[in-house]
């Protein structure tokens, strides 16, 4: 969720009225965002011999769009409280009827097909409008924008250059220009060096580095305005003192070029001479049919239904109190004159978060208010309760452990894949761990196909506890399974640890012995030719125990054998991997063949 | 009965008893002035602790002299033997005559300073001569006295201390008086009731020894459930109270189907990020969703056509993402982000089925289980934790409802006066957070996320557009970490737990507090 810092008091004053805090909160979260902070007693950091107002920090929630700058979270705010009416946002062309044009080239759909403009006319900016202005089109490419691969925006003094524009894409060799506020000269290839390790553009050189071409904006005169996603040219730039401001925005994906383009001029046409409109640019891109005016800024008209609005909020309002509800929320609604349960919504263009009349039916709760709702049963069908078979019978390996004296861990399913494999001197078939493709540290690189790692590092930790230390924990491993849709399964296991200044080897056999008695699962020695169903214990070389003190715990169940696990004391050169000096002995065992 | 042992600690104890034999008290510095302290304590808390005794132990403060004192108690202090000296001889003394008479070159020029200061002698040409007929030496008094009595006035002794010519020193002795149980001899005290007194009948007889009641118990060689899973208990009684079945999300590795496009999270949601999601190398991708079992007859396929139609172009009355749905992203593998993945297979699962009036049946579905997220590890985040979700089916379900279930579910938790906040979710509309006051805070805290899952994601299963389902998630770790008082969640979950705090964590008992 972005966080939007605003002027505690300028806010107040374009809401008409002074809060308290606590005023504010609830005014917050009545509406669906969160006052994280409010600096006026905190000490706030003093620029160029000034200090900082106090900031209110706003929490948005990450589809309110038209609410990342101070001018959208004011007039959402004011039209919530009943103070404005939502803005008639209108595209006004020039008197001659002559229309800016951007001239987009088919090079440029490999690398970045889409472009967009527009012109904010007479717009007067201040050093807060300015801020907010650039501000905003930062929020943008970081959310919506992902990080300017989707999406990014150049804004222009028009007076400083001269249409019509094209889009274009060249070879990064084939260009150059002066970058915003630097004095050389860079071609495409020069730049990508020269902001390599650039703090704030350096990460965005990646999206378009690799590519043939480089996409350009330039003017009638080869002017070089913007190199998106990265940067804009010095020439064009804006000022304080910038009247005309010609926006063009490119993108790889269209539905986000269009509200991008809707968000930066409805937020900032309030300021033109004439407010909430806005100059249209004509782009004219025939080869793949894009061909258009931007921005048309024409409510959606959609339908919702009025019985399906009132029933899941529970309310029975009419259709004009409906309305009402939804004007408090920036739609223009009005009852259909076709439809009797039907009403007619325009959705203003800043509401991009809009796609289905469930979300005009969460507004009519939220201006309704959602502590207000009527209350009523949760539901209207009885249903019966039960556990998860697998959670029931480890449920009972756990409780029978514990009462047997030993004490759950819970470690972590992730580990390292040495951990898995290397330190408990066991090897990687291929088949068996599930990789992670992008951890962030070493401790993170496969899902744990045993639980012993977790077990023998919970005593790593535990150096300072008294001997002897007896834990366990029942939880799921993860194999490979290339024959499922997941290509992987979970398997429920249950493994004890003993470390004491002996073996405990006794210790962890009879333990299996106890878990064996209590799931009814009877101890069959040898083989005398007959089979009864039960458990037994051969021993076992793996090189993971010590030599001549392990075992292979076999199961025969409605006369299926199957090998469930393994118990024994760790072989020395694991316990001397794993950092521990004193012996251990473990037990791990598959539970899922006891369901 | 026989005597007490006959170590020398049991003679002393008789001889304590033997020394209060014809008195009521005694003080251990007469009757054992050469004995230590601690040896005659620990005769003295035996004899006590069978009430044959009692004693109140004596502290104070004790002045030892120095050598240099000593010899100034035996000779007088420097100054009064130049004064002595000085004034036996008439006519005065020279100083080399002086050192000879007194014999000591240190008391000489010592005494000589300061019975000039003190004017008593004075110089004379080259002679010393007694300016008084006599004087009085204080420092060999105080120091006398201090020899008899071990003690002085407080403030002689602190400057006599400063002249470093004593030290004190802290002395223990005991006032001793017989006590209820006095007696010459120790009686042997049991200390237990045996199996064999009760056959030889000598419990009728015996001695007890008083028990200590204001000591612990033995301690208890025991084992102990995680406190994750003890709440995770408390929650799942209150699941199965409330008619919750358990889901089976004994599944980590999903697909970016199940874990995101199923539940309409777009495919460029930065929660599909590598910052964000474990994606998985090995294997490679998934498989196309598909039926479980021979007896699923769902036609997948058509759901997932479903599924990149809403996304893509928009259905059921939503004009969707619009933006082009990638296959390969959908088959994808990830650590599962949430258990809200496994809801989304059960609920497509539950479209397939009808209850006796036909229709999809109303169900209640709960699961406590871990996910993955790839956070940056700190105090409160890991990459691994735990999450609480729940489902509600059925008809004609409003938010209202919702609200009235969590006020039911969270009393049962000692939580009210819950209050409900919009907030967004990609998956719910309308979606909300739930917050409670908490006392210790002092403010609200938000205590779980809410709402009822999107007609896109429902309805693209084949789920009847009149069934509402609400969905919440809650933490487990959170309130774990808030009844525990514990600030770093590294302490609660993974290996480096300490499991001294696991052997002794108390039980949950969310009701009561």
């Amino acid at each position: 969720m972005p966080t939007i810092s605003v002027d505690k008091y300028k806010l107040y004053e374009a809401l008409g009225r002074k809060f308290t805090t606590a005023e504010f909160e609830d005014l917050c979260f009545e509406f669906g965002i969160e006052l994280d902070e409010d600096t006026e007693d905190e000490e706030r950091p003093i620029v160029n011999g000034e200090q900082e107002p106090p900031q209110l920090k706003i929490e948005i929630p990450a589809n309110r769009y038209d609410m990342l700058c101070f001018e959208g979270i004011a007039l959402n705010l004011n039209i919530f409280l009943g103070r404005t009416k939502p803005p008639n946002y209108r595209v006004v062309e020039p008197k001659d009827g002559i229309l800016q044009t951007i001239t987009v080239s088919p090079e440029t759909s490999k690398v970045r097909p889409y472009v967009s403009g527009a012109i904010l006319r007479n717009i007067k900016f201040t050093k807060d409008r300015y801020e907010s202005f650039i501000a905003l089109q930062d929020k943008l490419h970081q959310n919506l924008a992902r990080q300017r691969t989707l999406v990014s925006i150049g804004t222009h003094d028009l007076d400083t250059i001269k249409g019509p524009f094209t889009y274009e894409a060249l070879p990064p060799q084939d260009f150059k220009f002066v970058p915003l506020n630097q004095t050389q000269e860079l071609t495409g290839e020069t730049l990508m060096t020269f902001y390599e390790n650039d703090r704030h553009l350096g990460r965005y050189l990646h999206i378009i580095r690799d590519a043939p071409v480089y996409p350009l904006i330039l003017d009638s005169n080869r002017v070089i305005c913007s190199l998106p996603p990265i940067i804009n040219g010095d020439h064009s730039k804006i000022t304080l003192n910038t009247t005309n401001v010609f926006i063009e925005i490119t993108a790889t994906d269209i539905t986000k070029l269009d509200i991008v383009t809707d968000m930066m001029v409805t937020m900032f046409s309030e300021y033109c001479a004439e407010p909430f409109t806005v100059e249209p640019v004509k782009i004219i891109s025939d080869h793949n049919n894009q061909t258009r005016v931007t921005p048309h800024l024409r409510p959606r008209v959609t339908h919702a239904e009025v019985d399906y609005l009132n029933s899941c909020t529970g309310l029975n309002e009419s259709r004009e109190s409906l309305c009402k509800l939804l004007a408090k929320m920036a739609y223009v609604a009005r009852p259909s004159d076709k439809d009797p349960n039907l009403l007619e919504v325009a959705i203003p263009p800043t509401r991009a978060d809009v796609l289905h009349q469930a979300d005009i039916m969460e507004d009519v709760a939220v201006c309704y208010g959602f502590n207000r709702l009527p209350r009523s049963s949760p539901n209207n069908s009885a249903t019966v309760a039960a556990p998860l078979p697998i959670n029931k019978l480890s449920d009972i390996v756990r409780i029978e452990a514990a009462m047997a004296g030993w004490s759950e861990v819970m470690p972590l399913t992730l580990c390292s894949y040495d951990e898995n494999f290397g330190w408990l001197n066991r090897k990687d078939d291929g088949k068996t761990v599930v990789k992670l493709a992008n951890p962030k540290t070493l401790e993170y690189q496969v899902v744990r196909t045993s639980l012993l790692p977790g077990l023998i590092k919970t005593i790593r930790e535990n150096k300072s506890h008294s001997l002897p230390i007896k834990i366990f924990e029942a939880a799921d491993v993860v194999f490979k399974d290339e024959k499922s849709e997941r290509r992987a399964r979970n398997e429920r296991h249950f493994a004890a640890a003993w470390c004491g200044k002996s073996s405990g080897f006794e210790v962890v056999h009879g333990l299996l012995d106890r878990l064996m008695l209590m799931l009814r699962t009877n101890f069959v020695a040898g083989s005398d030719g007959v089979k009864p169903d039960g458990y037994w214990i051969e021993e076992l070389n793996e090189d993971t125990f010590f030599h001549g003190h392990a075992a292979a715990v076999y199961l025969r169940l409605g006369g299926k054998e199957q090998r469930i696990g393994e118990f024994g004391i760790l072989h020395p050169t694991v316990l001397e991997k794993f950092d521990l000096r004193f012996p251990v002995s473990t037990l791990e065992i598959n539970l899922e063949v006891f369901l | 009965m026989a005597p007490a042992s006959a170590d020398p600690a049991g003679d002393l104890a008789l001889q304590v008893l033997q020394a209060l034999a014809n008195t009521d008290q005694i003080l251990s510095t007469e009757a054992f002035p050469s004995v230590p302290f601690e040896t005659l304590k620990a005769s003295l808390d035996r004899l006590s602790s069978r009430s044959m005794v009692v004693y109140e132990q004596i502290e104070r403060q004790e002045a030892i002299l120095e050598a240099e004192a000593e010899e100034i108690v035996q000779h007088g202090s420097h100054e009064a033997r130049v004064f002595e000296a000085v004034h036996k001889a008439l006519g005065g003394l020279s100083i080399s005559d002086l050192e000879t008479a007194i014999g000591d070159k240190i008391v000489t020029k010592v005494g000589q300073g300061k019975a000039f200061r003190e004017k008593w002698i004075k110089k004379d040409d080259n002679k010393l001569v007694a300016l008084v007929d006599s004087i009085e030496d204080v420092t060999r008094s105080q120091l006398r006295f201090i020899k008899e009595t071990k003690s002085h006035d407080s403030k002689i002794i602190a400057d006599l201390k400063k002249r470093k010519l004593i030290t004190t020193a802290k002395v223990i002795s005991f006032k001793i008086s017989k006590g209820p149980k006095f007696a010459l001899e120790i009686v042997k005290e049991e200390t237990d009731l045996t199996a064999d007194m009760l056959a030889s009948g000598a419990w009728k007889t015996a001695n007890f020894k008083p028990y200590n009641f204001k000591a612990l118990g033995g301690h208890q060689v025991s084992g102990a459930l995680h406190p994750l899973n003890k709440m995770r208990h408390e929650f799942r009684q209150i699941f199965f109270e409330t008619g919750f079945t358990e889901m089976p999300t004994n599944q980590y590795i999903e697909t970016g189907f199940w874990n995101f496009d199923a539940l309409f999270v777009p495919q460029q949601h930065p929660a599909r990020d590598l910052q964000d999601t474990f994606y998985i190398s090995d294997p490679k991708t998934a498989g196309r969703p598909g039926p479980v079992s021979a007896d699923d007859k769902q036609n997948y396929d058509e759901y997932f056509e479903n599924v990149k139609q809403v996304h893509e172009n928009g259905k059921y009355g939503s004009i969707g993402y619009r933006y082009p749905w990638a296959e390969e992203e959908s088959l994808r593998l990830v650590l599962r982000t949430h258990t809200t993945s496994v809801s989304a297979a059960m609920l497509h699962k539950l479209a397939a089925k009808k209850g006796p009036d036909g229709r999809v049946p109303p169900v209640r579905y709960f699961s406590i289980d871990r996910v993955f997220r790839n956070e940056a590890v700190d105090a409160t985040h890991l990459c691994e934790f735990h999450q609480v979700e729940g489902v509600i089916a059925d008809y004609g379900l409003t938010l209202g409802g919702l609200m009235e279930f969590f006020e039911t579910f969270f009393a049962k938790m000692g939580l009210t006066d819950l209050k409900f906040k919009p907030a967004f979710n990609p998956y719910t509309e309308p979606s909300m957070e739930l917050f409670s006051y908490h006392k210790g805070l002092k403010k609200l805290v938000e205590i779980g996320n809410s709402g009822m899952f999107r007609p896109e994601m429902l309805e693209a299963m084949g789920l009847p557009k009149d069934l509402r389902v609400y969905g919440f998630g809650l933490s487990l770790e959170r309130p774990t970490m808030i009844k525990y008082a514990i600030s770093n969640i590294r302490e609660l979950l993974g290996h480096q737990v300490d499991l001294n705090f696991i052997e002794r964590n108390a039980a949950v008992r969310l009701d009561k507090d």
